[in-house]
């Protein structure tokens, strides 16, 4: 359900139109423009892109490097201001948020995964995952904690540190962490990047259960097609602009609308 | 990319800046000190110079006690005949016998002396009329008794005008003066070095500076021909013999101008000492800094090496960086050294009365010096790293960055050699074993196991800053802060030991000193059981002396019990200079100031008698009825008896005399301090009130009650203790740099690790705790290292001077709590920069930091 906003909107008549629109979406791009830099130098990263992301579904965003899809999901995250346009995470207008609002919004309602497993390499793997909610102040679920180490496969590694795990246990500590708050949205970005097929897979299937089973919702920027098949719906950007989108998508159909888009580029 | 190479370049340009303050401070100091005793050198060889522009050639007899330490030594008096045998050697066109001797103290309007303590010289000198040097600018000169003339600069200072009347000290009580002329000297000058100059009839200055009429100080020579200067000082010295001295005027100006620098090259050693402490720490930091810059291009180096680098190219490169820091601090240091060096000398010289200040210029001693300080240790210290940096291995270019700490094995052993060796020394020393040489084993001792403990701060870390950490684990911010602390202990500990040492230093001094004061102020206290103290503060070569007529009214308070005066000097006994005292109340002073007898009496003393205590007795050999002989300041050598000896103790000690011998040999004959006991019932301010009144005619002396009077003889050691706070001011300052330094790095190291932090919502602030929590538990650390060391070690010392009376331990717990604070406070000023970085990281760019 892509929402096409035309023209140039001003933010105040945007903000209430988005407000009436109830959809259900975990997160929400209204119109986003980004652009880096300023006269020669200027690159728009994102031109009017508008989506909603659903609820208890997973996601995966595509597209040719530097299309803008890291900057899309940074924008939805409230790690990145946009130029134009507003973003909504849960019924929250984020936009125009100070960086204490977003920092607590991030804290409170979003999860991440980063490429590159980023974990405290001073703290155990269980002080890993129950980071963000120390950080908040706020005693974990033991019943959700159990069920999430469980299915992450990690109990008897919680007592170690970061460099005594393989980058496949690494991240799946990550995805531990990125769930135990029970966050509104969970972001990542190409998770499997640094990991071989059989981890990577691994994770894959396990941020597939998680949405299936807990009703989570999951963002996912890739580049690798198989991974873009475990998702509900992939979203294919271009050029900052979105366009295209599969439902229960395959691996060949992806690859399909790749090799599309990409004799498209080249046509253009 | 170019942007990310620029951007770390100036961050490491920021580390390279901080240590190089070290060697900046360091430099300054040393260069400073040069400087200033340069600067002051040369103000004070031309003040001399010009002094004794007009003086050819002067005799003098030579003092018949030597300085030693009080006031210099008294200067001996030359009889009339002398001048008629000098006129008469050939070459000879003039001699006039004059008198010039230091002490005459004009008292001004508030009663109080002109100038107060210190400062420059008070001459009194008999008027032989106006020469080449001096001439009148107002009045005439003296003529009769009761007439004196002063210079332009005394006048000025104390607003006196012609037709006034003055008091002066001398050797004499306050006696008053009419002032009839106001004199200046060659070139417009008020006075040659800022001196104060009094100028009598020559029998008053014969009788109140040199103590008797128809004797001189000085014959003043002119020559009938310069050329022969040389000629006729040798006839003159051939002449006169070897009691007398003959100097040209250079030859004098020369001699003053030395003896005035060397006492004043105390200023040179304070800022040596704060250029060695700004070293020793700085030192930590260059090797400190190097490590980390070796430790964080580590593949960098690796890939050098890979493609070929030789080891001695990646010594040279590191070293040239380290040269190039080393060069640029050295002239930042020189630049400001010659700003306090000059600046110093000029404050010191204002100080003493003195106008025209030598202009600036750097000695070659300060430039020599002061390179070597500032690159060659900078190059020492970067010599470890630099060999760290050769030992990179190649495939380290392909293995993931990280800086994993080595074991720390080497360290801990080479610390516990030391330690094991120091700590042998210290017992060896404390156990007594080594008699007379127990003061070196102990500071040998003290120096090694110094060196063991910053060597094993490392070790020591680990445990005691997880349990530092503890006290701020409550908040995650804490929490992280702590962990990161305990990350690289060989890194927090060498941050840590720049900490150690300054706090260590001021504490072991510290602690000497504050035991060394409770012990003397124990012992003075426990010995002297006067009511009232009157004393004085010397404001010149001679001491200040209480009215005899005014202590004999104090005697006769119906409140006073009973008064023992006293005075004091330098004698010569066997070749020795030794410091002799004389009460002029014997019995008195032996009740009030607890003497008992070991043998013989001590309660009562006749001319040609002396006591002594033990402990110089035993060292001079002397028993009951042994023949001393003593050469008092004035007059012939005597011969006296010894009579008593009592224990020896730092409160009262030494060679005590009659009271009849001491006033005709010491150079006054008056007591210069006072004992005052009460009856028993006598209220001690109202006493106090009453002595106040009758010595209101002696300007120089005061009268205090024990409890101040105790408070003023530990005052010199408050003194030190000030001296030594500031010295830990510049270590501190320096340990702040080192921490910053760290703090920087460790920023730098985790930008991805603080992104993530942040990405996940760990607020700005927290993340400024989590640096600051950081900061604090390294100098926390740094300080309690040093304070627990600081104790130990002075302690040790304070043990081994126990037999030099040093009885009571006492530590300065205050000023040790304060260095805690102060260490806690110097971790929260050092993370202020680090954290603000911290916090402002931009969180996409550190995610994506490579
Ligand atoms: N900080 C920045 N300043 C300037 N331009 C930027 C910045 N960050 C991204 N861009 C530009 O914005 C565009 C989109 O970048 P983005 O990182 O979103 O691409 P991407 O789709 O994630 O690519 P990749 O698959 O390679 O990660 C690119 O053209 C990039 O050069
Ligand atoms: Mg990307």
């Amino acid at each position: 359900m892509t929402l096409t906003m035309g023209g140039a909107h001003r933010p105040g008549a945007t903000r209430q139109s988005g407000a009436a629109d109830t959809s259900g979406a975990a997160a929400r791009a209204v119109d986003v423009w980004k652009v880096y830099g300023s006269g020669e130098a200027e690159v728009a990263a994102l031109r009017g892109v508008s989506v909603g992301l659903e609820r208890g579904r997973y996601t995966a965003i595509m597209g040719p490097s530097g299309s803008g899809k890291s900057t899309l999901m940074h924008c939805l995250a409230g790690l990145d201001s946009v130029t134009r346009g507003e973003v909504y995470v849960g019924d929250t207008l984020i936009t125009g948020l100070g960086d204490r609002g977003l920092t607590d919004l991030r804290r409170d309602k979003v999860g991440f995964i980063f490429q590159q497993f980023n974990l405290l390499p001073t703290l155990t793997a269980e002080e890993n995952i129950l980071l963000p909610l120390s950080i908040a102040g706020r005693k974990p679920d033991r019943q959700w904690y159990d069920t999430v180490i469980d299915t992450v496969g990690l109990r008897d590694r919680l007592r170690h540190r970061p460099t005594q795990l393989s980058g496949g246990q690494q991240q799946r500590v990550a995805c531990a962490r990125a769930l135990v708050s029970r966050p509104d949205v969970i972001f990542a970005d190409e998770p499997t990047g640094n990991l071989d097929s059989r981890s990577g897979a691994e994770v894959l299937g396990f941020l597939r259960n998680s949405v299936r089973q807990f009703g989570q919702t999951i963002v996912m920027v890739t580049h690798d097609a198989n991974a873009a098949s475990y998702a509900d719906r992939v979203i294919f950007l271009a050029d900052g602009q979105i366009v295209d989108e599969l439902r229960e998508p395959t691996a060949e159909a992806v690859l399909d609308t790749m090799k599309n888009l990409d004799t498209m580029a080249a046509v253009a | 990319m170019l942007r990310a190479t620029f951007k770390s370049l100036l961050s490491r340009k920021l580390r390279l800046l901080l240590s190089g303050l070290a060697v900046v401070l360091a430099v300054m100091f040393v260069s400073g000190a040069f400087i200033l005793s340069d600067t002051l050198g040369r103000t004070f060889d031309s003040l001399f110079t010009n002094a004794y522009d007009y003086t050819d050639i002067q005799v003098q007899a030579k003092p018949k006690v030597d300085g030693g330490g009080d006031g210099g030594a008294v200067p001996a008096n030359i009889q009339s005949t002398v001048v008629g045998k000098v006129a008469a050697v050939p070459g000879v066109a003039k001699a006039t016998g004059t008198v010039a001797a230091e002490g005459a103290r004009v008292v001004g309007r508030n009663g109080k002396v002109v100038g107060g303590a210190g400062g420059a010289p008070r001459f009194g000198i008999n008027w032989t009329g106006e020469d080449q040097l001096i001439s009148l600018r107002e009045g005439r000169g003296p003529q009769a008794s009761g007439e004196v003339a002063l210079n332009a600069g005394l006048a000025k200072i104390g607003n006196f005008k012609v037709g006034e009347q003055v008091g002066v000290l001398t050797l004499e009580p306050k006696k008053t003066f009419t002032v009839v002329g106001i004199f200046g000297y060659a070139g417009g000058r008020d006075s040659i070095g800022g001196e104060q100059t009094v100028a009598f009839t020559e029998p008053v200055a014969q009788q109140l500076m040199l103590g008797a009429t128809g004797v001189y100080n000085v014959i003043d020579v002119k020559v009938a021909d310069k050329r022969d200067l040389t000629k006729v000082r040798d006839a003159l010295r051939a002449e006169v013999g070897p009691s007398y001295q003959v100097d040209t005027g250079a030859d004098l100006a020369k001699k003053q101008s030395d003896q005035i620098k060397k006492a004043l090259s105390f200023v040179t050693y304070i800022l040596l000492g704060f250029a060695a402490v700004a070293l020793l720490v700085g030192v930590f930091l260059i090797l400190n800094t190097f490590s980390i810059i070796v430790a964080q291009r580590t593949q960098e180096l690796a890939l050098l090496r890979a493609m070929g680098a030789s080891r001695r190219q990646m010594i040279g490169s590191v070293l040239l960086e380290a040269s190039l820091i080393g060069v640029v601090s050295w002239l930042v240091g020189l630049g400001l050294g010659v700003g306090i060096g000059s600046g110093g000398a000029f404050a010191l010289a204002k100080l003493t009365g003195i106008d025209d200040v030598a202009g600036v210029g750097v000695p070659p001693a300060a430039w020599i010096v002061s390179f070597v300080v500032g690159v060659g240790v900078t190059i020492l210290a970067a010599l470890l790293p630099a060999f760290q940096a050769s030992r990179v291995p190649p495939v380290a270019a392909m293995r993931q960055a990280g800086t994993a700490d080595r074991p720390l094995t080497k360290l801990t052993a080479a610390g516990g050699v030391l330690a094991a060796g120091g700590g042998g020394a210290l017992a060896f020393g404390l156990s007594g074993k080594a008699h007379d040489n127990t003061i070196w084993w102990v500071v040998g001792g003290v120096f090694v196991t110094f060196i063991a403990v910053a060597l094993l701060t490392p070790l020591l870390g680990r445990p005691v800053v997880s349990v530092l950490g503890r006290l701020f684990a409550w908040s995650v911010a804490g929490k992280l802060g702590r962990r990161n602390s305990a990350r690289n202990p060989r890194r927090t500990a060498i941050t840590a030991a720049a900490m150690m040492i300054s706090i260590a230093l001021v504490t072991g001094i510290s602690t000497i000193f504050t035991s060394v004061s409770s012990s003397v102020s124990k012992i003075v206290d426990q010995q002297v059981q006067a009511d009232l103290i009157i004393s004085g503060q010397q404001t010149s070569a001679i001491p200040p002396a209480i009215d005899p007529v005014a202590l004999a009214r104090v005697r006769a308070l119906s409140t006073v019990d009973a008064v023992a005066g006293q005075a004091y000097g330098a004698a010569m006994i066997g070749g020795k200079s030794q410091f002799v005292a004389a009460f002029d109340d014997q019995a008195a002073a032996a009740r009030i100031l607890k003497l008992k007898p070991k043998i013989g009496r001590v309660d009562r003393l006749g001319a040609g008698e002396m006591v002594v205590d033990e402990a110089t007795a035993k060292g001079r050999g002397w028993t009951i009825g042994d023949q001393v002989t003593i050469q008092l300041p004035r007059g012939e050598p005597r011969q006296l008896r010894v009579v008593g000896t009592y224990p020896s103790g730092p409160g009262a000690g030494g060679i005590l005399l009659s009271w009849p011998d001491a006033t005709a040999g010491f150079r006054t004959s008056t007591a210069v301090q006072a004992y005052v006991k009460l009856r028993p019932g006598a209220v001690t301010t109202a006493a106090k009130g009453e002595v106040d009144r009758i010595l209101a005619d002696s300007p120089e002396v005061n009268v205090a009650t024990r409890e101040e009077w105790l408070g003023n003889q530990t005052q010199i050691f408050d003194i030190v203790l000030t001296i030594v706070q500031v010295l830990l001011g510049v270590a501190m300052l320096i340990a702040v740099l080192g921490i910053v330094n760290t703090l920087v790095l460790s920023v730098l190291e985790r930008t991805r690790e603080l992104g993530m932090l942040r990405a996940i919502g760990l607020r700005r602030g927290q993340v400024m705790r989590m640096v600051t929590v950081e900061s604090v538990v390294i100098s926390l650390f740094g300080s309690l290292l040093g304070i627990a060391v600081g104790a130990g070690l002075g302690a040790a010392v304070v043990r081994a001077l126990k037999d030099k009376g040093i009885t009571e331990l006492s530590l300065p717990w205050g000023l040790m709590v304060g260095y805690v604070v102060a260490g806690a406070f110097v971790g929260v000023v050092a993370a202020i920069i680090p954290a603000i970085r911290a916090a402002r990281l931009d969180v996409l760019k550190a995610i994506a930091y490579e």
